[in-house]
């Protein structure tokens, strides 16, 4: 191939964003990745395992993010995002806002003393809050790029005027206090692939699953909390425990379609909360063989390749019931041991069920900020704010020459994810091939 | 520097224990292992990681090798199967041949398979660390093989999967091949009607893809042709192929499989004749030639599938038994539609409000139980209603049945040809379910469609590309390098052989055969290093590099001794 002197910018360093750089790095074609969180990773590196192989969801995405950031073809841009887009297919332009970070990226050895001195105890946002980090942080343990961040929000120098300590510890003098926000601009772009992701509803708004406990019982968590709880190096080292007495539950509910295929709330499925439900309840009772989990359910969605074996292994060698069912709603006894009102469709019969744990599936959402950035590249959102696409010309936008892949446009697991980002890679170097 | 040289300097071995996280080190001392290391035979430095992957991690690797100027690296932590190429890469990016590393697995070997015998653990990790410092001391240094690339791809089906295919690595510049067994392109569409969400008509949106095909200089299209045979290995790939009883070779550098699926015979099940009762796919050819006159039409779903027999669900029956109520009710709003299912797969946002919009159109949906399937009767359905405790009585003029999509009977053949694996349902099989999706475990071969897993058409096409876009990491390059660690017939010892062709028989890869001379020769781009061979030749003749004789023996020596 002759030498190509067009690139592609790919917008998320999530798995979808990632497995669309590698493939057109490996094309011979140069990638500009850009990720708005400190490392990438997206919500892949914050699971504990993968459906339906249970591999360990960090151990498979940690080489590929490696390979991301050492790729000779693939120029990070991390702790940034896109502020303005000029030009058209095969000739676009851009402006990266690469936030300041405070810290000298090629200094900095990611050694942690810094951190051990900082004062300040903020949320830890990757841990879902569930644990304090320090005001100057590593994102997480095996980010990529493996450097410190100063959370200019929270940090007592840029709040009070006063501190300094990790300046004065750092042995490799990477704390810069003067550095400032950058824009950096890129021209000679050929094509765009938008890989964003997605949150969660519990993210924008903690109240509306107030009628399933939410934010209210102690006992009652999202499915992504749970993910935290389960993985090893989460909040409780993987053994999960009630936050009011820290007990051991023995007695787990999870419940599906929460704000999903709702009048309410969502209208729409999200899809793979049926799977990554089972999933988590067989990890919890590989913990504990002594566990009960009960799945309340709709309908059982489970279409994808050796997802009906899967289910049938939660039943059979998992200790998983499942109730179709709807429910009405959750209270707590005076040991805070939730109590699930719900009808069962197979009985007809208005029940209740005391567990120990709740553990809900909540909505997927588009990502926060996704108006803006669909205005910024001028293309088209759906009625839900998802990226419009439409099914017969998939992986396309509504503009020429900007492509999508990932839960960005429609939720999905991370097989059809990466599927997607490899077809959204090809389409993009069609048009650099092009130009 | 040269290999003589690497041979004759002093070994020096480093290693690296992780914690992986509390993985490993939640269970089992790493520090006292690290320590423990660090007195074994030729290593100069020894040292813990929380996470010896990390960019962190790896650095430390990195600053080892200078610092102390190492020529092995042992890192104890995981597995190969995931990690290895990366350690391999981080040491030769610090200047070592990348076969100077081992491997030691303490996680999934010790504190996963032993995590309620935390001392046992520790122990069997103190030994796999001595095995593992043993080896490295023997390792040496190898080259990965060199193969060049002919920039020539082969599309193995002419559905939309292939087409998609086809089409992206022609458009990216690729002189590609489109081969399809029917007399003409577009697969399972050519019998559809119209297509979900959208009631476009599969006629035309094949036409659209056909005019597309036929304006594509790169693109050779042949049809009524099959695969006879297949040799040669990435990059350099000999396949015959019969059009019309004549037979033409090609040489192509990479293949995308995409040869679809099948449908199920429903002969025998919920009294299935053709007729008054039908499958979702033969009421699909009416609605091609006819308006559907009927008053009562009555659709059952998972016929033939989510049972022992064949457990899947077949994912594209939902959407179709709504996509032909939604046309038949367009078509004559007085007919009564009843679909009976057991669990409804609409996934997503679209799929979701097409759902709701057919049972705002007023078609009625029973849930069925699996342990009461339906009994049909000559003019009626019976179906206990879970919803209402009761059995009821359904009348019907027309029955539906909607089967599954299941796979060729012909993909074993074609498996065999191509050396890839096929899973109990006889769909292909990928390298890696979950981040492999469009691989095979074979270089250079690639999967796409409802041949790996019935798809519907949005996803067929996508996973088209996505095949096509992993083939173009290949042919995008002139040469690429694959593994070096491979068995071989080394001029020394081919006066042992004794011409027994176990060894041919034996390997999985056809990477062994007999040259015209009569001499075994083994193609090293096609040999995995799975060592079968060398383990079988009655003569030791073979050796496996990597796991060589005298590596695997330091091994057990360091174990017993």
């Amino acid at each position: 191939m002759n030498k190509i002197s067009k690139s592609v910018l790919v917008i998320g360093g999530g798995i979808a964003g990632i497995q669309a750089s590698l493939d057109l790095a490996d094309m011979e074609i140069q990638v500009n990745m850009v990720e708005r969180k400190p490392c990438i990773g997206g919500k892949m590196a914050q699971l504990d395992k993968t459906f339906p192989t249970n591999d360990c969801s960090i151990c498979i995405l940690a080489p590929k993010l490696s390979e991301c950031y050492r790729h000779p073809n693939i120029k990070l841009y991390s702790y940034s995002e896109i502020q303005k887009l000029e030009g058209s297919a095969g000739n676009y332009s851009v402006e990266i806002l690469k936030k300041a970070r405070y810290i000298k990226e090629d200094a900095c050895i990611n050694c942690g003393v810094c951190v051990e001195k900082c004062p300040m105890r903020v949320n830890d946002e990757f841990d879902r809050r569930l644990r304090k980090r320090r005001a100057i942080y590593m994102y997480y343990l095996q980010g990529v790029p493996a450097i410190m961040t100063i959370d200019r929000d929270n940090c007592l120098w840029f709040t009070k005027n006063a501190c300094r300590i990790c300046e004065k510890t750092c042995e490799k003098d990477a704390i810069d206090f003067e550095q400032k926000d950058e824009i950096v601009k890129l021209e000679n772009i050929g094509s765009i692939i938008v890989a964003t992701g997605y949150n969660l509803i519990e993210d924008i708004d903690k109240e509306i699953l107030n009628n399933y406990g939410y934010n209210k019982f102690r006992n009652v968590v999202s499915a992504i909390e749970f993910e935290r709880l389960e993985c090893a190096s989460g909040p409780q080292g993987g053994h999960i425990k009630r936050f009011s007495d820290g007990k051991t539950p023995k007695k787990i509910a999870f419940l599906q379609c929460i704000g999903s295929r709702s009048e309410r709330i969502k209208k729409y499925c999200s899809s793979i909360c049926c799977m990554y439900t089972t999933k988590e309840a067989m990890i919890a009772y590989e913990h504990d063989n002594e566990l009960e989990s009960y799945v309340f359910y709709i309908d059982m969605r489970a279409g994808g390749k050796g997802f009906q074996s899967f289910l049938r292994r939660g039943q059979t060698e998992y200790n998983i019931s499942y109730i179709k069912s709807k429910i009405a709603e959750i209270t707590i006894d005076q040991e805070e041991n939730p109590i699930i009102v719900y009808e069962d469709l197979d009985t007809e019969e208005i029940r209740e069920m005391k567990v120990d744990l709740v553990v809900l599936a909540s909505c997927i959402i588009p990502p926060q900020g996704i108006e803006k950035l669909a205005d910024i590249l001028g293309i088209e959102l759906n009625k839900y704010s998802f990226i419009k696409t439409t099914p017969y010309i998939p992986v396309e936008t509504s503009k020429e020459g900007i492509f999508t892949c990932g839960c960005v446009h429609e939720p999905m697991d991370i097989p059809r994810s990466v599927a997607e980002a490899s077809g959204a890679a090809a389409r993009a170097a069609e048009i650099i091939r092009r130009c | 520097m040269s290999e003589n040289k690497e041979k004759d300097r002093k070994i020096k071995i480093g290693v690296f224990i992780c914690h992986c996280g509390s993985n490993i080190g939640g269970l089992i001392d790493c520090k006292k292992i690290t320590e423990y290391a660090g007195k074994l035979p030729n290593v100069i430095h020894s040292e813990d990681n929380l996470y010896t992957c990390s960019e962190t991690g790896l650095s430390c690797i990195k600053n080892a090798i200078k610092e102390y100027d190492l020529n092995r690296v042992v890192v104890a932590s995981c597995t190969p199967r995931t990690h290895e190429p990366l350690f391999r890469e981080c040491i030769s990016e610090a200047g070592l041949n990348q076969y100077l590393f081992n491997f030691v697995n303490i996680r999934d070997q010790c504190s996963w398979v032993h995590m309620k015998d935390p001392e046992g653990a520790y122990d069997k990790a103190m030994d796999l660390v001595k095995m593992g410092v043993a080896k490295a001391a023997k390792l040496e240094p190898l080259d990965c093989i060199k193969v060049n690339i002919n920039p020539t791809a082969l599309v193995i089906g002419g559905g939309v999967a292939g087409m998609s295919a086809a089409l992206n690595l022609s458009n990216q510049g690729f002189k590609t091949y489109l081969v399809e067994k029917e007399d003409k392109l577009g697969g399972r569409l050519n019998s559809l009607y119209k297509l979900f969400p959208y009631s476009i008509k599969a006629s035309e949106f094949i036409e659209n893809f056909i005019k597309k095909i036929k304006n594509n200089r790169n693109l050779n299209v042949l049809t009524s042709s099959k695969i006879k045979n297949v040799d040669g290995f990435v990059g350099n790939f000999k396949v015959e192929i019969e059009q019309n009883g004549n037979v033409q070779k090609i040489e192509i550098g990479t293949i995308i499989v995409a040869v679809g699926s099948s449908l199920l015979n429903p002969k025998g099940l919920f009294g299935y004749d053709g007729i008054k009762r039908i499958t979702q796919y033969e009421l699909e050819t009416l609605l091609i030639k006819e308006k559907v006159t009927k008053k009562n039409v009555v659709m059952i779903q998972c016929v033939g599938s989510r049972n022992e027999k064949r457990l899947y669900c077949s994912s594209v029956c939902c959407m179709t038994a709504l996509k032909n109520a939604l046309i038949i009710k367009e078509q004559n709003p007085n007919v009564n539609i009843t679909i009976l299912f057991r669990d409804i797969y609409t996934p997503g946002t679209e799929y979701e409000e097409y759902y709701d919009r057919a049972r705002k159109e007023g078609i009625i949906f029973i849930k069925y139980d699996v342990e009461r399937i339906p009994t049909i009767e000559e003019n009626q359905v019976v179906v206990f209603n879970e919803y209402i405790n009761k059995e009821v009585l359904i009348p019907y003029d027309l029955l539906v049945l909607s089967t599954p999509l299941v796979a060729n009977e012909d993909n074993k053949e074609l498996a065999q040809m191509l050396k890839v694996p096929t899973e109990a349902n006889n769909f292909f099989l990928e390298a890696h379910v979950k981040l492999r999706p469009s691989d095979f475990a074979t270089d250079g071969i690639f999967i796409g469609g409802s041949a790996k897993w019935p798809v519907d058409i949005s996803e067929a096409i996508t996973q088209g590309y996505s095949a096509a876009a992993r083939a173009s990491t290949i042919l995008s390059h002139a040469t690429i390098e694959v593994e070096g660690a491979t068995s071989n017939l080394p001029e020394y010892n081919k006066s042992l052989c004794s011409g027994c062709e176990i060894c041919i028989k034996i390997c999985p890869y056809n990477a062994i055969r007999k040259n015209k001379d009569d001499e075994i020769e083994i193609i090293e781009a096609l040999c995995k290093g799975c060592g079968l061979c060398g383990a079988t030749c009655t003569r030791n003749a073979i050796v496996i590099r990597h796991f060589t004789d005298e590596q695997i023996i330091s091994e057990i020596l360091a174990f017993g001794g």
